[in-house]
């Protein structure tokens, strides 16, 4: 009698597991699929924008052919590679700094800083690129690389709040100890903090180089007018126009293979150390 | 009593008591601020009185040395032997006089009116056409004069420091002190005073591409800068009020009250996407995490593996293959089609409703394993025991889960909770790169159906050159957004080092 009903409830509960399984197999399917879509409709033969058939009858590499050769896709590429790059060195740079001073240093300025930041993050981004775009045009720098960099990174400091949140974890005794053998706030940064900061320091990195492969508001801003100078994100938006998406939508799907591919490699070779930063951030705040 | 029956109510509930509370309160907490308004003024202006009563006692008890340093900068402190922070003090007077005699003041003379000719049309004999010849940029005026006050704010500061400066090495050295050397104050920039050295860099970064931009803007919309004002062949002018009247549906114009309606229906739907956006991600986002941290599942590293992976695609990229998924001639409409499912496309992206439910969908799919990731390393940590004895009271899994599960979750990312809605109300990726705000209405100007206030002040500035009008939209998503960070701040307690944020 115990041990029948012991069974039958070992019973559902496998059950249970049974549909637990088939839920979490299912979600993965669904997340998967449209991936799954977009590399098979990069091999696909016929020219426009859909078909209505799953797979594909005519299977070709013609769109990465003419993805590499016909288009512009290269430069777009060299150049977002370019500012993102340049952009996770001095983002990071700003950032470590700009932590470590609000988390370690004491100074008359320090709340009233984090506060005026605290507002002007509420502001909405775009809303100060007109002004941007006319200082930029002012130095010429509209229509250009530098310009984009400049304007991802001067804002950088804004997020130290992740990397404040780390090193306020790190214990003040380590600093302590290395001041009373005469250590100055410098060398402690440099030679305690920073070696022990490994993990954000990658999580700042790796936020920092795949932010400008999505960015579209400001790179499609800046570079208005000149193709040979946009960002990919902007790029292949274009060739999604009403006029042009019948005959680029397979190309488009190709450049999306080609772009995602090493940043999504980065991302899963990384991972831990994203999920450190953002699970450490978002819960002390 | 009130206690008891708070502690009675379920979580939503809470909420809304909470919330309303905070609303009932806030007339009290203005009145209080209000009251204590006169003590903080007094404190301010007590702070303000000394900058002078400090600048007197110098001019009074300070030696020759001070007293020439209120005239040339820094020379004060050379006679003193302080060769560093005098010289730089003289170079910055000098150039700060070169460039409002070169620069500034032409453009600060001009703020009141923002120039008075903007071009001239002179016929040029020798080529035979018409030349223009460009006077008065009222765009250029505006930014130069504003970036002249910035340095003119600055200059007085740094004044002010010169003069206390010098005094105070006065007193120093009247006390029969050393002052220190050049190269002890050089070596204090990587100790005393490293905040400076770290925080020049990230902050003149700040000031240059977000402060002066910001107060830029808020200036641009008290202007008609729009299409017909756009400088450098015509110039705009201030118009007071005007924009903010319109936009809030005071104009008089047929047009500024459809541009009123817009911002109306524009501004509702963003709240309402933000708050859908950020809690059916949330939630369910925590139930695939509490279903793969399951006991007894196996391979949670792959299924967690699978879901991180569509972090990493770049978001333009599975946000602009929705957009094409989804279209009316897309691959999902054409397949149901010829499986002979449906008869005509379903309008996913086409209709205003369809669109808005396709949109918090598609964020669903985008952001869920984002949520994920956040509950699963918290969900670790809730302990054990009280699951275990909830089943011994006999509570089921959604008792669990509504009286353990979630007030703990709560409680522990109110700050996620609270940085999601503020990015959601300015998400711009979902809403451009998937509808691009459409499907367009007629009713409303310049504006589709599915456009938040951030795509709408995008439109308004890259395709209508609506640029006083965008700075209106733009100052009214900031009070929006900060309203609610106000109340949502105010209402969490799990924000631990709050006196820190406020």
């Amino acid at each position: 009698m115990e041990g029948k009903k012991l069974r039958s409830k070992k019973g559902s509960e496998r059950l249970k597991l049974a549909i637990i399984h088939i839920v979490l197999t299912l979600i993965c399917l669904i997340w998967l699929v449209p991936f799954f879509i977009l590399i098979i409709q990069s091999f696909r033969g016929e020219t426009g924008m859909s078909t209505n058939y799953f797979f594909p009858k005519q299977w070709t590499i013609d769109n990465y052919v003419k993805l590499f050769t016909k288009t512009k896709f290269l430069k777009w590429y060299a150049n977002t590679l370019i500012v993102a790059l340049a952009v996770t060195v001095l983002q990071t740079l700003i950032v470590l700094m700009t932590g470590y001073a609000l988390s370690r240093l004491r100074f008359k300025m320090r709340k009233p800083l984090m506060n005026v930041m605290l507002i002007l993050g509420m502001f909405p981004g775009f809303l100060s690129m007109t002004a941007v775009y006319f200082v930029l045009k002012e130095i010429n720098l509209t229509q250009n690389i530098f310009g984009l960099i400049l304007v991802y990174a001067a804002g950088s400091a804004m997020q130290y709040y992740i990397c404040k949140g780390f090193f306020d974890t790190i214990p003040k005794s380590l600093d302590e100890a290395a001041r009373i053998d005469g250590a100055d706030r410098h060398t402690v940064f440099i030679k305690i903090i920073l070696p022990l900061a490994k993990p954000i320091i990658i999580y700042t990195i790796l936020t920092a180089f795949i932010a400008p492969w999505g960015e579209y508001m400001f790179s499609s801003f800046i570079m208005l007018g000149d193709p040979d100078k946009f960002t990919v994100a902007v790029g292949m938006k274009q060739w999604l126009d009403k006029e042009s998406v019948n005959e680029y939508f397979t190309v488009f799907c190709a450049a999306a293979v080609v772009v995602s591919i090493p940043v999504t490699a980065l991302f899963i070779w990384l991972q831990k150390y994203y999920v450190e930063g953002v699970t450490g951030g978002s819960v002390k705040g | 009593m009130v206690d008891l029956e708070y502690l009675k109510m379920s979580a939503p509930q809470k909420f809304v008591y909470r919330t309303k509370a905070f609303f009932k309160r806030l007339p009290r907490s203005i009145a209080s601020f209000f009251a204590a308004l006169p003590k903080k003024l007094y404190g301010c202006l007590m702070a303000f009185l000394s900058v002078f009563t400090n600048i007197g006692s110098a001019a009074k008890n300070g030696t020759w040395r001070t007293r020439i340093s209120f005239v040339a900068m820094g020379t004060g402190l050379i006679a003193l032997k302080q060769y560093l922070r005098g010289i730089l003090y003289l170079l910055f007077e000098v150039l700060f006089a070169l460039y409002m005699v070169f620069f500034g003041w032409k453009y600060l003379a001009k703020l009141g009116s923002l120039g008075e000719v903007a071009c001239v049309e002179e016929w040029d004999d020798a080529l035979g056409i018409f030349t223009y010849k460009f006077y008065d940029n009222s765009l250029l005026i505006l930014l130069y004069s504003l970036m002249t006050i910035f340095i003119i704010v600055a200059f007085i500061y740094m004044w002010y420091r010169n003069v206390t400066g010098c005094y105070e090495c006065e007193k120093v050295r009247e006390a029969g002190l050393k002052l220190t050397g050049t190269k002890e104050e050089l070596r204090s920039y990587t100790d005393r005073n490293y905040h400076k050295t770290l925080l020049s860099v990230p902050m003149l970064g700040i000031v240059v591409f977000t402060v002066l931009p910001i107060f830029f803007m808020i200036f641009i919309a008290f202007t008609n800068y729009d299409k017909a004002h756009m400088p450098p062949k015509e110039l705009f002018s201030w118009v007071g009020a005007e924009n903010f009247v319109n936009v809030l549906g005071g104009g008089i114009s047929a047009n500024s009250k459809v541009f009123a309606y817009t911002f109306r229906e524009v501004l509702l739907w963003t709240v309402v996407w933000a708050f859908f956006a950020t809690f059916t991600n949330y939630i369910l986002g925590m139930v695939v995490a509490i279903l793969i941290n399951k006991k007894g599942v196996r391979c949670k590293k792959l299924y967690r593996t699978v879901l991180v992976m569509t972090i990493a695609v770049p978001q333009f990229v599975s946000l602009m293959l929705m957009s094409q998924l989804l279209a009316d001639q897309g691959l999902l409409n054409n397949l149901m089609i010829s499986w002979g499912w449906i008869d005509k496309p379903i309008p996913f992206l086409t209709d205003g409703t369809a669109a808005k439910i396709t949109i918090i969908i598609v964020n669903l799919w985008i952001g869920i394993p984002f949520s994920m990731l956040i509950c699963t390393g918290i969900l670790m940590n809730i302990p054990e025991d009280l699951y275990e004895s909830a089943r011994i009271d006999g509570a089921g899994p959604v008792t669990a889960y509504m009286k353990i599960t979630l007030p703990y979750m709560l409680h522990v990312t109110t700050p996620y909770l609270i940085t999601q809605f503020i990015g959601n109300l300015n998400n711009f990726n979902v809403i451009f790169l998937l509808t691009g705000g459409e499907p367009l209405s007629l009713e409303m100007q310049y504006a589709g159906k599915t456009d938040l206030l951030i795509t709408w002040l995008y439109k308004l500035t890259v395709n209508e050159s609506q640029y006083g009008l965008a700075s209106v939209i733009g100052i009214f998503t900031f009070i929006v957004v900060a309203v609610f960070s106000l109340i949502f701040y105010n209402r969490s307690k799990s924000v631990k080092n709050e006196e820190e944020l406020m």
